[in-house]
């Protein structure tokens, strides 16, 4: 961030090379960039905050049931998606934004395994 | 330290001129191991699978909510936490072009691992004591592939992250340590990731 704005000063000087500034900002963004102390420490924190809360709910019985179990997975899906922002950077990925459709695609198939699992595994009646 | 800094702004300097063809390799390199990282997630899938169908099935044995002690994976899940903020302050540092922060945050990172895999071996050896063996149930099958094989990910990580920490302190920070450091820390975030789900899905769940 110390950067860009260290930058627009210069910007302002030399309208002409404005568009090359521009591009050096891409490199930067690309190569350097990811992320700056403040997003690694906004993150830790929310994960510090999504791991204290599922464990106040169980150890202190605030919750039972399904209640509780909505509150748990939905803290950990939340905790995947802060590191996936503020620690894996996906949301600074460039325009064809394949990692981000891997990584939709990889999820896809992930739930079809387990959601799959486990709705097969609780109908059966052999298993039981 | 004047020198790391002199060798990372070198290193930069001369890397700009040939970005074109370089980058675009550099990004598909980290690019191909997003993908790997992709299937390691599907993998784990099945695992997480395989324990939530079997997880009732304890065969007489002991049960979930007998056999956790959480104090101690609460302790884990805290120390794999810091460990994936201190690999994102490594990558900070590397981007500063800060050699010597770079390696103390690698180091601190695996230090924070290697406790988190003692307290894991040592949980995994007083179950096996207390009669609760990969053997005794579908339960517990399922309990240790799941989670061993989370501790292996964490131990083969630990292992390459030493070898990056010797090839660092020889090369200092090039374009390709660049891209490996880039790589294990994402592999990092990954591992603390499927713990974050290890730990809802088989402890607290569990103890529940």
């Amino acid at each position: 961030m110390a950067q860009h704005s260290g930058n627009e000063h210069e910007h302002e000087h030399e309208n002409q090379h404005e568009h090359e500034h521009e591009h050096e900002h891409e490199h930067e963004h690309e190569h350097e960039s990811h992320g700056s102390l403040k997003s690694y420490v906004i993150g830790f924190l929310f994960s510090l905050v999504l791991t204290a809360i599922p464990l106040m709910v169980v150890l202190n019985h605030w919750l039972a049931g399904t209640a509780a179990k909505v509150v748990l997975v939905g803290a950990a899906v939340l905790q995947f998606v802060v590191q996936l922002v503020y620690f894996m950077h996906l949301r600074e990925e460039k325009k064809p934004r394949w990692n981000l459709l891997a990584l939709i695609f990889g999820l896809i198939v992930l739930m079809t395994i387990v959601g799959g699992s486990v709705w097969i595994m609780t109908y059966n009646v052999v298993s039981h | 330290m004047a020198h790391g800094n002199a060798h990372a702004q070198s290193n930069s300097h001369s890397h700009a001129p040939s970005h074109e063809g370089h980058v675009d390799l550099e990004s598909l390199r980290l690019m191909g191991f997003w993908i790997f990282l992709i299937t390691d997630c599907i993998l784990f899938g099945s695992l997480f699978a395989t324990y939530i169908v079997l997880h009732g099935n304890t065969a007489g044995g002991p049960t979930a909510s007998e056999l956790f002690h959480m104090p101690g994976v609460i302790a884990e899940t805290f120390i794999l936490l810091t460990s994936s903020f201190t690999s994102g302050l490594a990558v900070l540092s590397m981007n500063q072009g800060n050699r010597k922060g770079l390696i103390g945050w690698l180091v601190v990172t695996a230090l924070l691992g290697a406790s988190f895999i003692t307290l894991e071996v040592t949980e995994f050896v007083k179950m096996v004591h207390e009669g609760a063996t990969i053997g005794t149930s579908g339960f517990l099958s399922g309990f240790f592939t799941l989670v061993g094989t989370h501790g292996l990910h964490v131990s083969l990580g630990l292992v390459w992250m030493t070898a990056l920490m010797i090839q660092l302190g020889r090369h200092g920070i090039t374009p390709v340590t660049r891209r490996k450091v880039n790589i294990i820390s994402l592999y990092w975030h990954f591992l603390d990731v499927v713990w974050i789900f290890v730990f809802t899905i088989v402890y607290m769940l569990g103890v529940m």
